[in-house]
């Protein structure tokens, strides 16, 4: 895989929610979470800190039950892999609101950077595909990265997917707040939702 | 094929007093794994106009899913098999981080003349995982109990936030023969 040519993670994330208007963001636990922090925190940004292999699956819930609203989730390689079964329950509910994109940069950053999955061995494209989400995506340029930020605002012809192929560099942790039900609250008050 | 049950009239309907009991509570997101002490309930959920039954690939999507859901605005309760609790576990976590209602109806096997020893490590220890992990956990016994113990369990999670996971013991479904 050349290196030469990877895009830069926070510069990707950046452009997924330049104009996001009512997007509500999920970051998957690790870098992705960080990268969406990074772009600028927001009152639909939902930060996890944990439950890896859960952020498709949280996307599918909230997707589900706003269907009015574009629901993207931005998550890492290893993090999709470990949910990788939740594209087919993705795929058979065809969410039309829900966007997916991994940022893909081979290896377990969180953990010292050791290869995944994905370098060598699996296609998420594919795999998304063929749990039966039509719209899966390689995407490795700007323009692409741009398309789809488009399309995540096109709540009928959902869902989509995409694996964006990242650089491995390590950038600035910039972190969210740890607080889940800050998070949660914070999201279920900006959709006018009152606590019990 | 499912013998060993308590014979009777009532037996037969606990899947619809536990149906009207969602139905009450306006649960909308229902994530199983199917399991066929839960086929009737998944039937009525298919067939019901409000509920949305989602099949899961496996059990720890659909506490997931939950916390997506009650983010989004909505109720939700998880249907499996004890067998499918283990696969929880670490998902389990994101209940006392988001603090979000948590009900789940769990079949049992394992504990009443089971014929497969597969089932039983983890029908032995649903209990004591979910204990472990924080839940509250109740049980319905024969079918008679089933109404007053999903109402209470409903009336807790949703209410109260108290995350419960309400048993359907084995003598209840009944136990499937494969052999004598």
């Amino acid at each position: 895989m050349s290196k030469a040519n990877l895009l830069d993670r926070r510069q990707v994330v950046s452009a997924l929610l330049a104009d996001r208007k009512d997007v509500v963001a999920i970051g998957g636990l690790g870098a992705s979470t960080n990268d969406i922090t990074a772009a600028g925190d927001h009152a639909r940004n939902f930060y996890l800190w944990g439950g890896m292999g859960g952020a498709a699956m949280i996307g599918l819930g909230l997707a589900l039950a706003q269907p009015k609203l574009p629901v993207l989730v931005i998550t890492g390689d290893g993090e999709m892999l470990m949910g990788m079964g939740s594209l087919a329950t993705i795929g058979l509910q065809k969410p039309s609101n829900l966007s997916i994109a991994v940022l893909d940069n081979e290896v377990y950053g969180e953990t010292g950077g050791q290869t995944s999955h994905t370098s060598a061995a699996a296609d998420l494209v594919g795999i998304a595909r063929a749990c039966g989400i039509a719209d899966s995506r390689a995407i490795s340029t700007m323009a692409e990265v741009e398309a789809f930020a488009k399309a995540v605002h096109d709540l009928s012809a959902g869902p989509r997917f995409a694996n964006v192929k990242i650089g491995s560099a390590s950038v600035e942790r910039i972190l969210p707040s740890r607080d889940g039900t800050y998070i949660v609250n914070r999201i279920r008050g900006d959709l006018g939702f009152q606590p019990i | 094929m499912h013998a060993r049950a308590d014979a009777s009239d009532t037996a037969l309907n606990w899947p619809d007093d536990i149906f009207a009991t969602l139905q009450r509570f306006d649960v909308r997101q229902v994530p199983y794994v199917p399991d066929a002490g839960h086929s009737k309930l998944i039937q009525r959920v298919l067939a019901s106009s409000t509920m949305r039954g989602i099949p899961l690939t496996t059990e720890e999507e659909g506490v997931a899913l939950l916390a997506g859901a009650w983010t989004g605005g909505q109720r939700g309760v998880l249907l499996m098999q004890s067998s499918g609790v283990g696969n929880c576990v670490n998902m389990l976590s994101l209940i006392p981080m988001l603090r979000f209602p948590f009900l789940t109806l769990v079949t049992m096997r394992g504990e009443w003349g089971e014929f497969n020893p597969w089932q039983v490590p983890m029908g032995s220890t649903t209990q004591d995982v979910f204990e472990l992990s924080g839940i509250k956990v109740l049980r319905a016994s024969n079918a008679t109990e089933v109404p007053a113990v999903l109402e209470a369990a409903a009336a807790q999670v949703y209410n109260a936030l108290t995350p419960t996971a309400v048993l359907l013991s084995q003598r209840l479904i009944g136990a499937k023969v494969f052999t004598k």
